[in-house]
């Protein structure tokens, strides 16, 4: 890493292809980046591995920061569909809103949405953390197994279904339960769990404010799914 | 004591001996039978069909003196490390976590020896596999169990499995027995639980998104990677030719014989296209879009002999998969554990139980005790000989068609020795040249 500049290269993506992006941020030679013309594209700044920052101005489209580790990186638009899909590490800051599957199966990291987040945000989630400051989605946390989610505006329908050792923080309303899942007490160490996440998410007023976070509610798996014979 | 056959009492051909138990475990239970292996029935298949051999019309090659090739390549098409293999037989995915380590290891120590690649499974890659696989395929599946950016960077190929032909439409299973701390670990689940996998990719649905979930793969990994597609058979056509238009560089056709590791009794034998009927119609697709062997076809599903693999070959695949085969090869079912067997109320032979995990063989299971019972070395040892005979014996067909490929074989070298098989495959009838539905009636 030693030998990466600190001047930010500017990539241009009506000028350079995704492909010539990609390839550069996978042997970075500088520790940050700034993309524009994103213009909606696919797989933009997907595989990321290393400690760089890389900002994009404009829209994504499928799959933006697929499976990224380590690095930093913020899109100033709106996101498609699986936007940090199975991050593994590292931060993906969407200041607009993102679109389906955001975070799908993540193990690991944090995915910001200033913006809403459609649906099954957080879907089989591993291990990630995601915090989004608007709504989020029907079938949101599907199946999730480890990590958590903090929603400050309201939950579409089956919140959770399925879900398995996943923490799901919610603000507003959830517009229904999913299978399993159920609203649980709010301890100490969730209130300090989520006052971290708030404040990782860049919302350090919130998170030092008692009465914003008394104003969620936790929930997580009623765990009667985990054996075949107690039904199906 | 005389048998009831003896005695002149007859058996219910519909009410079966297996059909009575069945309602009779059903009916103490209340819980649908889960079992490994594949379908039991019998099914069309591969000892449907023959070859013609070489007469005065043809000419066959010398056996053993003459060449006849068996390598393929994968995705050399897009991929700039395209998968050398030397022969058309690869081992199929099968999950650490389903399978023992020590039978990870050993099926990449004997595919390595022959080789073949190995594919990884519902659980993520483990080391065992990655060191002891020269060549090994890293499936992105439903559940993402495991997965991880570096693995994918690691492999040698990427498969995204959309479905499997033991339960087209179903998931993963992998009862509690079997989620020891290691495979819980890696599957970010708790100790012990039932794990049912998801059945739908969390991240896309239908055809235009697969494409960009290959493009992402293809991104993610510099272009460097073959993209297979793992399909079951169920629409065979209309699934080749939507996994092709996504851009696979090579399509896995996995038919409803095909091995699992634990699922309803009810879909291993009753969801899905046999084999058989499945090649024919993948292999138009391929023809249609004019990919035919530049898009690979890897079939599975039943395949226990070199004249299995040749006859796939014949009908258009570019190679095969196995599962189940691999597992006999390694030690499964072996009679030397018949009394264990009988033990846990099975026999040798017709040892299903994979998802009990309590394999006397130490191949299905996680229980350290039984694990240890495979050798690694001299199991990989003799999967290495079985795949050995099954390329001698498919080289033997094709030289005695006179073909200095495996893979110059071609329907012309076969008939069908059944109306169902004729009809399946497209080819005449033995000793005729009637094909059911072609020329002529029905
Ligand atoms: C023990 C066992 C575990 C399996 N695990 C997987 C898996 O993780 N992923 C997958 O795509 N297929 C899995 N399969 C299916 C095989 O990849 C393959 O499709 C099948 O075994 C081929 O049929 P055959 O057993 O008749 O050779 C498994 C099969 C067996 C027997």
């Amino acid at each position: 890493m030693e030998a990466l500049t600190d001047t930010t290269v500017e990539i241009d993506l009506s000028q350079s292809t995704v492909r010539e992006l990609n390839a550069e941020l996978h042997a970075p030679t500088s520790k940050s980046y700034r993309v524009s013309n994103s213009r909606g594209l696919h797989s933009v700044a997907v595989g990321i591995k290393d400690e760089i920052d890389v900002e994009i101005d404009g829209d994504v489209g499928y799959y933006c920061a697929g499976m990224h580790q380590k690095g930093n990186l913020t899109i100033a638009g709106m996101a498609g569909p699986g936007v940090a899909e199975n991050m593994m590490s590292g931060r993906v800051h969407i200041k607009g809103h993102a679109s389906q599957s955001a975070a799908a199966t993540a193990h690991g990291g944090l995915l910001v949405v200033d913006g809403n987040a459609s649906t099954r945000c957080g879907i089989s989630l591993k291990g990630g953390d995601i915090v989004v400051k608007g709504n989020i989605g029907a079938l949101s946390a599907f199946m999730a197994q480890a990590g958590r989610i903090v929603v400050c505006g309201d939950a579409g329908e089956a919140l959770g279904d399925s879900i398995f050792e996943a923490r799901l923080y919610v603000r507003g309303s959830v517009a229904s339960l999913g299978t399993d899942c159920i609203a649980k007490e709010m301890r100490d160490e969730h209130r300090e769990e989520l006052a971290q996440l708030l404040k990782d998410a860049g919302m350090e007023d919130e998170a030092n404010d008692s009465k914003y976070l008394d104003s969620f509610t936790r929930y997580g798996s009623a765990r009667t799914l985990y054996h075949f014979n107690s039904g199906e | 004591m005389r048998s009831p056959e003896d005695r002149g009492l007859r058996e219910s051909a519909i009410f079966d001996k297996a059909s009575i138990a069945a309602i009779q475990h059903a009916a103490e239970t209340g819980i649908y039978d889960i079992r490994g292996w594949g379908a039991k029935r019998a099914v069309p298949h591969f000892d449907d069909l023959l070859f013609l051999g070489s007469a005065i019309s043809r000419y066959p090659m010398e056996g053993y003196r003459e060449r006849c090739d068996t390598d393929v390549t994968m995705g050399a098409e897009n991929a700039s490390k395209p998968m050398e293999l030397d022969i058309p037989i690869t081992i199929a995915g099968m999950s650490f976590g389903a399978l023992s380590a020590q039978a990870k290891e050993a099926l990449g120590r004997g595919a390595s020896a022959m080789g073949t690649s190995t594919t990884t499974g519902d659980g993520g890659m483990t080391d065992e596999e990655r060191t002891h696989s020269d060549k090994l395929v890293y499936q992105l599946l439903p559940s993402r169990y495991g997965m991880n950016p570096d693995h994918l960077r690691q492999a040698d190929a990427i498969e995204v499995v959309v479905s499997q032909g033991a339960k087209p439409g179903g998931s993963g299973m992998l009862l509690g027995q079997k989620i020891s701390e290691r495979v819980a670990a890696m599957r970010t689940l708790p100790e012990g639980i039932d794990q049912r996998s998801a059945c739908r990719h969390p991240d896309w649905t239908g055809p235009d998104d697969l494409t960009l979930k290959i493009q992402e793969l293809r991104e993610i990994t510099d272009w460097e990677k073959p993209i297979h597609v793992k399909v079951a058979a169920t629409r065979p056509y209309y699934d080749t030719k939507l996994a092709v238009a996504a851009g696979a560089d090579v399509v896995v056709l996995d038919g409803m014989q095909g091995g699992t590791a634990a699922t309803q009794e009810v879909f291993i034998e009753h969801v899905g296209i046999p084999t058989l009927a499945a090649i024919g119609p993948a292999v138009r697709a391929l023809t249609e879009m004019g990919v035919h062997r530049k898009v690979k076809l890897i079939v599975s599903g039943g395949i226990r002999t070199g004249a299995d693999v040749a006859k796939a070959l014949a009908l258009g695949a570019d190679s095969v998969a196995i599962g189940t085969a691999a597992l006999i090869a390694l030690g499964d079912n072996d009679p030397r554990w018949a009394e264990e067997y009988e033990k846990i109320g099975s026999a040798a032979g017709y040892y299903d139980d994979f998802q009990a995990g309590q394999d006397p063989a130490g191949i299905t299971t996680q229980d350290p005790k039984l694990a240890a019972r495979l050798d690694p070395v001299a199991a990989g040892k003799r999967l290495a000989n079985y795949l050995q005979v099954l390329t001698l014996e498919a080289q033997t067909i094709a030289r005695a068609c006179g073909k200095s490929h495996v893979t110059h074989l071609e329907p012309e070298d076969l008939v069908a020795l059944t109306i169902e098989s004729a009809a399946m495959t497209g080819l005449p009838l033995a000793g005729t040249e009637w094909v059911p539905g072609r020329n002529g009636d029905l």
